[in-house]
């Protein structure tokens, strides 16, 4: 019996949350008394996969196919069920990003295994497997029991936080073989956000609403995003005004987040909008309203106006940064 | 060509949650459903590619699993615009047991492109759109935000981990989509309701497959303690407890 982890890399390296994967797993796999076996994908120097045992793997299985450059859904699935049966896999662990929300339930089919989907914890119970997990937006927690012998689950972002157990782990190569018919997609254009931090991988974000009154106002929203290397995100009705882009859209509708800090400024709080920061640990709002619902669920809160408030924070955070 | 989209019925999202028989399940008494907002985007791109094919796209269909309770929203979806519908007649308890069902009543129909919202706002799983593509033996594309008619296929917009991707298609595949594939959902007109009377809503048996999870029992979460307020005046204090107590930046 094993765990299995997907360690997904971007060009070559493993980013947190492929830790934060192994660590769980690694934690999984040693409360039902198995093995984690990591499995990485793509082209990857034998140094970086075996960073991974630091996590707690005890093996990183690696397949590099240069027909696995893209993400081709079915062609990965195909790869990972099969390496499941290798090591005859009880629980298969994906980080819950568009990666992992890809692939995990095709793979869940593939093994005839129960899905969980943004798991937040280890399991409760282990005869049988018991998981919680967020519903209804963040509105309740259901407590999730598998049924089938196998499990499939995708991890929330930033519930389990990275823990080093050092194994001697050792890299083994396989080869899977694919038919071409599980190739459909090309490629025909690639473009990486460089420079700037992605929205779903940042710990820190700072958002801002309605009550920014312009979107000639989000020069200090940005400079305090900058200060603290945060990144940049927005309510609904300000991406559909077209103040903002809409990859930065939070909420319900938009993409959900569990940063550590969430600022929200100039947001009232409406439910749909909670329901894609509700992760956060700590919220933080700044609104005008003392009665704007944002105040319910935020930990710290300043009643006043954003723009009057937004310096003295770049300037506070400026000091704090260079000590 | 045919397009189907997958339509989920979910409680309004201003819905007050609560639990009975126990906290085992969702007390759905006074619950309005609706459209899972993403199926709506969904719903909406699909109507648009069929009227921007020049009628190369002949018919976009909608299907849901579950009890004849579903329905009104299937009519709903019929009222924005879809020609006909489909309600899969299964007590649908988990995302394994509704793609197995859902995929059994369409392998026959050849449809060209099927698209899924990327999560149900009630148990938030992201899990029916790649689960049904597995059943179907699809080529599936996830975190769409956008779909091209192109040539003889589609052209693609997808978010991958550190960017985005274009790609090209040109045999059927599902489609798992989010914002950005349409960026306000249509609303029924006056003639779109009168008119989803008449449409076919057709009720499809199939045999169970069974569930793979349950839920045990459900809780809300503990109330939050109340806000720290910090003057408006000293908004430097908020830095400072941030860093030094909430330990966050
Ligand atoms: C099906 C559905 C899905 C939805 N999905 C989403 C979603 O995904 N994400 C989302 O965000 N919304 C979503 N919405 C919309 C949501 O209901 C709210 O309308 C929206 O979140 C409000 O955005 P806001 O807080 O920026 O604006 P408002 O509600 O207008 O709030 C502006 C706030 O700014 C404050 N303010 C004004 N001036 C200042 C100032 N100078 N300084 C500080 N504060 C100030 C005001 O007091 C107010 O609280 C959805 C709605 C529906 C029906």
């Amino acid at each position: 019996m094993s765990v299995l982890i997907y360690a997904e890399n971007v060009d070559g390296k493993f980013k947190k949350y492929a830790f934060e994967a192994v660590s769980y797993g690694a934690s999984l796999a040693g409360k039902l008394g198995t093995d984690a076996i990591a499995l990485s994908i793509g082209e990857v120097a034998e140094e970086e996969l075996l960073s991974l045992g630091k996590y707690g793997a005890g093996k990183i299985i690696s397949i590099a196919d240069s027909r696995l450059d893209i993400l081709e859904n079915a062609a990965y699935t195909k790869v990972i069920a099969e390496v499941a049966g290798k090591v005859d896999v009880k629980v298969v662990v994906f980080a819950s990003n568009n990666t992992g929300k890809a692939l995990a339930p095709r793979v869940s089919v593939a093994l005839h295994a129960g899905f969980v989907g943004n798991a937040m914890s280890l399991p409760l119970e282990v005869e049988p497997l018991m998981f919680k997990k967020m519903v209804f937006n963040g509105k309740a927690i259901g407590y999730i029991k598998l049924k089938s012998e196998k499990a499939v689950l995708t991890l929330a972002r930033n519930s389990f936080g990275i823990h080093e157990s050092p194994k001697d782990a050792a890299v083994e190569t396989m080869e899977i073989a694919l038919d071409d018919s599980l190739f459909a997609v090309k490629l025909k254009d690639r473009h990486k956000i460089t420079g700037k931090i992605l929205l779903t991988d940042a710990e820190v974000v700072v958002s801002g609403g309605r009550g920014m009154k312009s979107a000639d106002n989000w020069g200090p929203l940005e400079e305090f995003a900058e200060v603290l290397g945060a990144a940049t995100a927005c309510s609904r009705p300000v991406s559909d005004e077209g103040w903002r882009p809409h990859e930065e859209h939070t909420g319900q509708t938009g993409k959900i987040i569990a940063p550590n800090v969430y600022f929200a400024l100039g947001i009232s709080g409406a439910v749909q909008h909670v329901a894609g920061v509700s992760g956060s640990k700590i919220i933080v709002a700044v609104n005008t309203d003392k009665e704007a619902p944002i105040f319910e669920v935020a930990d710290y809160g300043i009643v006043g106006d954003v723009m009057k408030v937004l310096p003295q924070l770049i300037e506070a955070a400026k000091e704090l940064k260079e000590g | 060509m045919k397009i189907l989209v997958l339509i989920s019925n979910v409680p309004d999202t201003t819905t007050k949650v609560k639990f009975g028989d126990g906290n085992k399940e969702l007390d759905v008494s006074g619950v309005q459903w609706i459209i899972n907002p993403w199926d709506e985007l969904a719903l909406t791109r699909a109507l648009e590619l069929k009227e921007s094919s020049g009628g190369k796209i002949e018919k976009v269909s909608v299907i849901t699993a579950g009890s004849k309770v579903v329905e009104p929203t299937l009519r709903k979806a019929l009222a924005i615009g879809a020609d006909d519908a489909i309600r899969v007649d299964v007590e649908a308890r988990d995302a394994y047991e509704v793609s197995a069902a859902l995929a059994e009543a369409v392998k026959d129909e050849n449809f060209d492109l099927i698209l899924a919202g990327i999560e149900s706002s009630d148990y938030n799983n992201s899990a029916v759109g790649g689960m049904l593509s597995e059943f179907l033996s699809m080529p599936s594309i996830s975190s769409v935000t956008s779909v091209e008619q192109e040539d003889e296929g589609f052209s693609v917009k997808r978010e991958i981990e550190g960017g985005t991707e274009v790609l090209a298609i040109n045999q059927p595949f599902v489609a798992i989509v989010q914002k950005g594939i349409a960026i306000n959902p249509r609303i029924p007109s006056m003639r779109g309701i009168m008119m989803a009377r008449k449409k076919p809503l057709v009720v499809k048996e199939v045999s169970a497959v069974g569930a793979l999870t349950e839920f045990d029992h459900f809780e809300l979460p503990a109330p939050k303690g109340k806000v720290t307020l910090v003057d408006a005046d000293n908004a430097k204090e908020l830095i400072r407890l941030l860093h030094e107590d909430a330990k966050v930046i």
